[in-house]
């Protein structure tokens, strides 16, 4: 060791969540599951549309909640695993006719194999520096997708159009209702799974890195395999998520996936809680009701209304939908005694 | 050859822009170890204040010295309403202020002065310098301001008790304040100063790419990357980082086959996570050690 | 004669663990006191508790005032010192920095000057190394310049989180027997954590023993380290 060097005992980043702490007890889940089947049943399209969105973003804030929450690594550059999940469910339906719901496994394992190569080179940086490395690929993204080279099949700047699917065996249900229902059973495997992840073998390893990643390669984790593979399973989601999206949206198109979408889910992350799975649909209804909320405060002003909602949000709760539904846990326990 | 030395010139041009908002990265980042993402924003807002002041009559230089001192009274001032009561939250938490402080400062701006660009003034002209016609003398001024900062923070750092102290306070707070440092002032103190660079950095580049509230946008990812390339922990560092982006960046542009100009931000970044890779310190910072 | 430090009922928390339960003790002026326990008996706490590093509670008052609700540095800028555990040495800068660093809240820059000479007469290593970063220091050096840099803030009072620890015992008979030349001759009043029981009530006139954040025994360190069933059950030696 040189000696000018500063000898620090690393603070880890993010804070440790117990286990138990990232999830919801079973009553809770059953009651916020019956509301989200239930609801679409009152509403009018458009809102079913929104709440499909809102599961999709959930999905994106999620895998980014397992990659920071979990493994403790940054990142700001989701944007582009979304993309690539988008464009991949886009072509495979729009130019080998595929049907829409097998594209999806498919989106799910490129954008994996993605972030797991991604994750090779990002195993060197951390904090600041992957965070410069991660912004610097959801920067790259749109440009790539731009490119003449691709354009045959991505649509260059003008992107795709999906075309939305109708509901199968002759249900009688719109085809946004069709689609949210669709994108509900996908959430909840995918929720499912991840809690099982995160209870699993892996799932300890993933804490034991972001907690203290030195002392986890002296316990004999495989810390470059364990990270790469966070990056790989985030990405994974991200991509499911993102061909959802394409579908919902029944558009791809580069500037759709710019470093503001990378920013939004991040910011989904913090206010859902980081580490706190349940708290990613808590973060996506931020990020997609308050800038409309900011909108109609004031159309002028609408990104500083945004950002006053966003600070009093930070101020009141600095951890997030998890301090919230932590406070309303202690309540009830002593609403009970 | 002509090609290349010309192309180098135009980089160093750009960079002496890249270095300045670097020092200022680098400023912000040493008092709170965080990259502030508004800091861009601020400096347009400084920016625009300067200019108001002109529009006012005030002449160049006055309204240069009143805005660095606003700029440093307004830097405090966020810190202490905004940041001081986050100062114990999570880093992830502290990010997301910086994102909202982004969206209201643009916001405000283009509230006030709106989205139409404006011209604004150089001190320095925009003739030639020494006859080239890639530097002109308002960039060749630019370079000399930034140069001069650099002394004078050297100066500031290495030779004033307040430099030191403020140096202890952010290496080793708990420390710092067993000497007797206020160490929450000095965090002030330095968004104070990274406010005031930033306002520098913004009246210098203003003349180059015009008065809008988003200008500062591109810029400031310039600046992060020339600050994280020539290490965090270096103002030195982080103005020769700059000059090195913005020649990569010419470089790349006029010498790899299609790199238009929208491919040029994602090589410049694809080489310093190069770099990185190789020395994660960046170029000229301090090696950290981890232990358990 | 009235004590320069009174600490009564003192509790501290971390979160919520309580550390400390209701520790009385003083210190009389230009006394040398130690302050003796296992690990994790609650001396480093203690030590914590009077610069306000730590939540806790009751009364602490230096010199007649009291130190509630003072945030550290304006409870050192009383003239309290506080060596922490691990010398707290800014290892980036040089040796002449520390220094300086310790005399920071001072305004007499001439004073300054020749208290860094005056150091480096306490510690000539130092004087050898003054431009070496002070990370490139050892430990028993690093400890000196944590020593030396407490005292250039001149204080009153001088806190010290055992010194001895991880030294070799030749360099920690050196540096204990500095301490009492300080304490003679410069008139400054030192409270040292220990660990090393047998070092300490050599070097020190009163001596006070904490087991699980209470005090169990306090007196004339002679006397203690003369009792061999407080020796036996408290300090184990």
């Amino acid at each position: 060791m040189s000696a000018a060097e500063d000898v620090v005992t690393e603070a880890p980043a993010v804070e440790a969540v117990p286990k138990r702490a990232m999830t919801l007890g079973l009553g809770t889940s059953l009651v916020v599951l019956a509301a989200l089947c239930l609801a679409p049943l009152f509403v009018k399209n458009f809102i079913i549309f929104q709440m499909t969105m809102l599961l999709i973003y959930a999905l994106a804030v999620l895998a980014l909640n397992i990659l920071t929450g979990g493994s403790g690594q940054f990142s700001l550059g989701q944007s582009a695993f979304y993309a690539v999940g988008a464009y991949t469910s886009a072509i495979l339906m729009e130019h080998a006719n595929m049907n829409y719901a097998l594209t999806l496994p498919i989106a799910g394992v490129i954008c994996f194999a993605f972030g797991f190569i991604f994750g090779q080179p990002a195993l060197r940086l951390s904090g600041v520096y992957l965070a410069l490395a991660t912004f610097a690929l959801a920067t790259a993204m749109p440009q790539l997708l731009k490119l003449g080279f691709f354009e045959h099949w991505t649509g260059g700047v003008q992107g795709l159009v999906v075309t939305k699917p109708d509901a199968p065996f002759g249900l009688p249900m719109s085809q946004d209702m069709w689609l949210y229902y669709f994108t509900l059973a996908v959430s909840i495997g995918i929720y499912i799974a991840s809690v099982n992840l995160l209870k699993s073998r892996s799932g300890r390893a993933f804490m034991a890195i972001r907690d203290n990643e030195i002392a986890a390669s002296a316990m004999g984790v495989d810390v470059a395999l364990y990270k790469t593979l966070a990056f790989g399973v985030s990405a994974g989601i991200t991509g499911v998520a993102g061909g959802l999206g394409a579908i919902a949206v029944q558009f791809v198109a580069p500037d759709g996936y710019t470093i503001t979408l990378a920013i939004s889910l991040f910011l989904g992350m913090v206010v859902g809680g980081v580490g706190w799975l349940p708290g990613s649909i808590v973060g996506s209804a931020f990020i997609i009701f308050v800038p409309n909320i900011a909108e109609g405060i004031s159309k002028g002003l609408s990104g500083a209304v945004f950002g006053v909602l966003l600070f009093l949000v930070i101020f009141l709760v600095p951890h997030g939908a998890r301090q919230v539904a932590m406070i309303a846990q202690g309540l009830i326990a002593k609403l009970k005694n | 050859m002509e090609l290349f030395t010309n192309q180098v010139l135009a980089g160093i041009a750009t960079g002496a822009i890249y270095a300045c908002m670097a020092l200022a990265v680098v400023m912000i980042y040493q008092a709170i170890d965080h990259l502030n993402f508004a800091q861009g924003e601020m400096a347009m807002f400084s920016t625009f204040i300067s200019w108001q002041l002109m529009q006012w009559g005030v002449p160049y230089w006055g309204a240069f010295i009143l805005t660095l001192a606003l700029s440093f009274a307004g830097g405090i001032l966020i810190e202490r309403l905004l940041f001081k009561p986050l100062a114990k939250a999570p880093v992830l938490t502290n990010v997301a202020g910086f994102i909202a402080l982004f969206a209201i400062v643009n916001s405000v701006a283009g509230l006030i002065w709106d989205f139409t660009i404006k011209q604004y003034p150089t001190p320095f002209g925009s003739s030639p310098f020494l006859g080239s016609q890639l530097i002109s003398t308002h960039q060749a001024g630019m370079i000399g301001v930034t140069i001069l900062l650099l002394i004078l923070l050297f100066i500031f750092f290495q030779y004033t008790r307040m430099g030191l102290a403020m140096r202890a306070a952010a290496s080793l707070p708990e420390s710092a304040r067993l000497v007797g440092i206020n160490t929450s002032w000095m965090i002030a103190l330095g968004w104070g100063m990274a406010t005031a660079i930033g306002s520098i950095a913004g009246m210098l580049i203003a003349p180059v790419v015009f008065l809008e509230p988003n200008m500062m946008g591109g810029v400031l990812i310039y600046g992060f990357a020339a600050a994280v390339l020539g290490g965090l922990t270096s103002p030195l560092g982080a103005v020769i980082g700059g000059f090195l982006v913005g020649v990569f960046e010419n470089l790349a542009g006029t010498y790899i086959p299609g790199v238009g100009n929208e491919l040029k931000l994602p090589i410049a970044l694809a080489l310093i996570i190069t770099v990185l890779v190789v020395k994660p310190a960046g170029l000229f910072g301090r090696p950290i050690v981890k232990r358990v | 004669m009235t004590a320069m430090l009174n600490v009564k009922d003192l509790r501290a928390y971390y979160g919520q663990v309580q550390a400390l339960h209701g520790l009385s003790f003083a210190l009389n002026e230009g006394s040398l006191t130690t302050l003796l326990g296992a690990n994790g008996a609650g001396k480093t706490t203690t030590l914590r508790a009077i610069c306000n590093m730590v939540r806790s509670t009751g009364a602490i008052e230096f010199e007649g005032k009291p130190l509630t609700g003072r945030s550290t540095e304006n409870v050192v800028r009383l003239g309290i010192a506080h060596v922490p555990q691990g010398r707290g040495t800014f290892t980036t800068m040089t040796v002449e920095e520390n220094l300086q660093l310790g005399a920071i809240t001072r305004k007499d820059s001439a004073a300054i000057v020749s208290d860094i000479e005056r150091m480096y007469s306490h510690f000539p290593v130092l004087k050898e190394r003054h431009t070496q970063q002070a990370g490139t220091l050892s430990g028993g050096e690093q400890q000196m310049l944590a020593v030396a840099r407490a005292l250039m803030l001149r204080p009153r009072l001088m806190l010290l989180d055992e010194p001895s620890f991880g030294l070799a015992p030749l360099i920690v008979r050196d540096l204990f027997k500095i301490l009492g030349k300080i304490n003679r001759e410069d008139k400054v009043t030192i409270l040292v954590v220990e660990q090393n029981a047998q070092l300490a009530l050599e070097l020190a006139d009163q001596a006070y023993v904490i087991e699980t954040g209470r005090i169990v025994m306090s007196g004339d360190a002679k006397d203690i380290a003369n009792n061999e069933d407080v020796r036996k059950s408290y300090l184990g030696y």
